[in-house]
């Protein structure tokens, strides 16, 4: 592998870092959805490139899942429910912004120590991929901690799911019938969490989880 | 042999789902019970001719079940054997008793399905021959005997005793878990590789501990009693002679199997170790047995006396054997394995007397009950005979293997280690004072039972219990005669158990003219049942027939002295606690924490006068209750994390997630 393929493959995995981050900071739905759609196109670029590196054809139609599914049919069906719900001026920030950046960072370096510390052996871009990606799952997680609405958890959800997807490309071989399957379950329950954000809006009247614990007789 | 015992033990399993079948069919109960009859006599004629015939052969067999590469292994030794006779022995006869007490069971698919499984069960734990099978047996045998403890669910008291129950199992099965785990770690699960394999000392002394706390927990050793006393008189009576009679024999032999075969040499301690819970269990266990005024608790709690007397016979012979006195320890080695096959006998014939009056009388509270000689005098005999035999009075079973164990600790002084020498004849002492105090307790449930004037009207309306119960208890009370009155038989018999695990036998003892046993030499001790037996038959017929003979034969009926009262009510008479209230005065106090509480009205009032006797079980109080707080503390504590917001769980995930990479990371 060239220099500068190595250098693309690490600018695209690094993007997708940096798109992760700007999700962190979006308070309106409609932006962080716009962000996500960013989050899964860059991804599906990632994957493209990674298919041409590799010579491995069967990426691009990873690549092409992400593309279809991820940055176009999620992000739009999410834009419906959230004018359906009325919920679009809504605005939620459970800790400060900054604070949140901050363990991002935290969350980023620790991928990187982490990585750097159990694959000696591997070679360079794999090891940077998987880094990558480990920072992407984290802060993943750390978006749907950090949320109240339903609907920015699914997000943060589906952004982990996408740190999955890189670290498997990278990982050179994830068969396509376990990406198509991992695609396909990551629709059904992109499904059900539609679902049920309607139903629980009907009985509550809001997707804020808070209402949930309110019902249950918990306090927070 | 070996074929014929895993066909019946199939077929005993083959029987389990036919139970659901059976119990909703009106004469199900009994094709059930006869079936089992069938199986389990089948297994005891099978063990005993190999026992008999061939002791020294040791057939084995491979099943592929259980795990993949391991298969079941099943092994049919002299010791094996020996304990099929005792499991299946006692099955028969519960089997034989169930036939008529089965009958009136009121929820039968409680029981029906449970009791060819359990039987099937400690057969497969006395012929497995890898740890595997070993342990699916034992916890298979907890289980099915749980079920049945609970089948009368309807009581709380009962439910408790099931929980207690199922709780302690655990804890014993886990314990053997260990021991094995520690074994096995060299060699692997077989037991023959087990036995080619040499642990070291510090490894098989841990075995020995663990052992102790797995097989003591299921025989009932103190202080791990705790449940016994309330599990075995829930299960309906047949079952509770079998677990009493036959499940605790089944610990023995797993400790016996373990510490005596799959371990090498004994070291000393482990000795130590063994007397000094044996021989207190002996006598707390009769103590207690003595306070209780329920019988079936009294026939659990002497339960727990015999376990002892049979873990102070093993303690000494593995002394002995590490002491190098092997002869000595095979004498206490067939005294341990004499004990278990009486108690067996004795035991399970008690309970089901016990069973037939409560099915008659619907009564187990002692003072409830009296007078039932006259109303049940076939009963009433057999369970005399199971009294005199338990409280090891010649010429039955008991004074036997009772008398073999302290011919033994008469031995001590040979021991060359002085630790040894002071312990055992304080056991001694220990198990003396269990024998006088186990006396007392069966003249004391048979006195108040069956003697004096019913005490309710349950107990006046009582009849004799049906022909197949008689039949069961009359052939136990049977075979308990014929052991103490010639026991050289028995002795003879077990030569070939006490070859394999002591490495010596007794002398030979049936060439002996008029029966006589002699421990070691005649010119130390001898015991002669059969002249004994004689004796006492002939000199009771010569003083019945002089006083019929020279006493006036004309019948008077007067007023019994009364102490100036002329005596209205049968509450009047001696009670079980008053018969007990001067040993609960001396020993009860301490150990029992006894207080009586006496309420005396002033004068000329006519509000009643009150004793009130408060007992608490010490060991429950210091052992149990502080753990049972802890765990209760701590899972009130655990459980508010039943009950968070969704962040907050998914916050303790991420949570743990970055802090398990964090270590990862450092």
């Amino acid at each position: 592998m060239s220099s500068l393929q190595f250098d693309i493959a690490h600018l695209l995995a690094g993007s997708l870092v940096l798109a992760s981050f700007m999700m962190l900071y979006q308070d309106r739905l409609y932006a962080l959805l716009n962000v996500y759609a960013l989050h899964a196109g860059v991804l599906a670029l990632s994957v493209a490139w990674q298919a041409y590196v590799q010579h491995a054809p069967h990426l691009y139609v990873t690549a092409l899942i992400a593309l279809v599914f991820k940055a176009i049919i999620i992000p739009v069906a999410l834009h419906r429910i959230i004018r359906q719900l009325g919920i679009h001026r809504e605005i939620e920030n459970v800790i400060g912004v900054g604070l949140t950046m901050m363990a991002g960072i935290g969350l980023v370096a620790l991928s990187m120590v982490v990585m750097l510390r159990v694959t000696p052996g591997a070679d360079a871009l794999a090891r940077e991929d998987l880094a990558f990606a480990l920072s992407v799952l984290l802060l993943g997680l750390l978006i749907m901690v950090t949320r109240r609405n339903a609907v920015s958890q699914v997000v943060g959800f589906m952004s982990l799911e996408n740190g999955l997807v890189l670290a498997a490309t990278g990982a050179k071989g994830m068969p396509l019938v376990v990406e198509i399957s991992v695609a396909f379950s990551v629709l059904i329950a992109f499904i059900v969490i539609g679902i049920f954000l309607f139903r629980i809006r009907e009985r509550f009247d809001s997707v804020d989880v808070q209402e949930l614990d309110r019902f249950r007789g918990e306090r927070r | 042999m070996i074929a014929v015992a895993l066909w019946s033990v199939a077929a005993l399993l083959a029987l389990a789902p036919a139970g659901v079948v059976l119990s909703a069919r009106p004469r199900g109960s009994f094709i059930l019970y006869g079936g089992c009859l069938i199986a389990t006599s089948t297994l005891c004629v099978t063990a005993l001719s190999d026992l008999l015939y061939f002791p020294y052969l040791t057939p084995t067999a491979t099943l592929p079940i259980g795990l993949p590469w391991l298969g079941a292994h099943f092994r049919l030794d002299a010791l094996s054997a020996f304990f099929l006779v005792v499991v299946n022995l006692g099955g028969a006869a519960a089997s034989l008793f169930a036939l008529g007490y089965g009958q009136h069971e009121d929820s039968p698919g409680r029981v029906l399905p449970f009791y060819p499984a359990y039987l099937a069960a400690m057969n497969v734990v006395v012929l497995a021959n890898d740890a595997f099978s070993f342990l699916v047996a034992w916890e298979f045998m907890s289980l099915t005997s749980w079920a049945m403890v609970v089948s009368h669910h309807r009581e709380a008291e009962n439910v408790r005793a099931g929980y207690v129950y199922l709780l302690m199992a655990s804890f014993g099965t886990l314990a053997l878990l260990l021991a094995f785990g520690l074994l096995a770690s060299r060699a692997g699960y077989d037991f023959d590789a087990i036995r080619a394999s040499h642990p070291s000392a510090a490894l098989a002394g841990m075995v020995v501990i663990l052992v102790l706390l797995g097989a003591g927990s299921k025989a009932g050793l103190v202080p791990l009693h705790a449940w016994l006393p309330l599990a075995h008189p829930a299960a309906p009576s047949h079952v509770s002679g079998l677990m009493s009679g036959v499940m605790t024999k089944v610990a023995v032999y797993g400790f016996v199997r373990i510490v005596f075969d799959l371990l090498p040499e004994p070291v000393w301690w482990w000795s130590v170790v063994v007397l000094l819970v044996g021989g207190p269990t002996a006598t707390l266990g009769v103590l207690y047995a003595l306070m209780q005024r329920d019988i079936k608790r009294v026939l659990a709690y002497s339960t727990i006396e015999n376990i002892g007397i049979i873990f102070t016979g093993l303690g000494l012979a593995l002394a002995f054997k590490a002491q190098g006195l092997d002869w000595v320890a095979a004498l206490a080695f067939t005294a341990a394995l004499l004990h278990v096959f009486n108690h067996a006998l004795f035991k399970s014939l008690l309970f089901f007397g016990a069973g037939a009056v409560l099915e008659v009388t619907g009564e187990r509270d002692m003072e409830k009950l009296g007078g039932l000689i006259h109303r049940m005098p076939k009963t009433a005999f057999a369970v005399l005979v199971g009294c005199v035999a338990i409280s090891a009075l010649p010429p039955f079973n008991g004074f036997v293997s009772e008398w073999l164990t302290f011919q033994a600790i008469l031995l001590s002084p040979q021991l060359p280690n002085w630790g040894l020498k002071l312990i055992i004849p304080a056991v001694g002492g220990l198990l003396a004072l269990a024998a006088a105090f186990a006396a007392a307790c069966f003249v004391k449930l048979y006195g108040i039972s069956f003697l004096g004037r019913p005490r309710s009207d349950v107990a006046a309306s009582a009849h004799e219990t049906d022909r197949f119960s008689l039949a069961a208890m009359f052939a136990l009370a049977a075979l308990c005669l014929v052991a103490g009155i010639l026991p050289g038989l028995f002795i003879d018999a077990l030569a070939p158990v006490s070859k394999a695990m002591v490495g010596n036998v007794m002398p030979h003892q049936t060439g002996l003219e008029w029966l006589t046993i002699v421990p070691i030499a005649e010119s130390r001790s001898s015991y002669n049942g059969l002249l004994v037996f004689l004796f006492a038959a002939l000199s009771g017929m010569a003083a019945a027939s002089a006083i019929h003979r020279l006493a006036s034969d004309r019948l008077r009926r007067a007023p019994a002295w009364d102490c100036g009262y002329p005596d209205p009510s049968p509450a009047i008479q001696y009670s079980a606690s008053s018969f007990s209230q001067p040993i609960r005065r001396v020993f009860g106090s301490v150990i029992l924490a006894a207080r009586e509480i006496g309420e005396m009205p002033p004068p000329l009032s006519p509000a009643p006068a009150r004793l009130t006797v408060d007992m608490r079980d010490l060991i429950w109080d210091a052992l149990y209750a502080p753990i049972a707080k802890v765990i209760s503390v701590a899972t009130e504590r655990i459980n508010t994390l039943q009950f968070l917001t969704i962040r907050r769980y998914l916050t303790l995930v991420f949570a743990a997630l970055v802090v398990l990479l964090l270590v990862v990371a450092l």
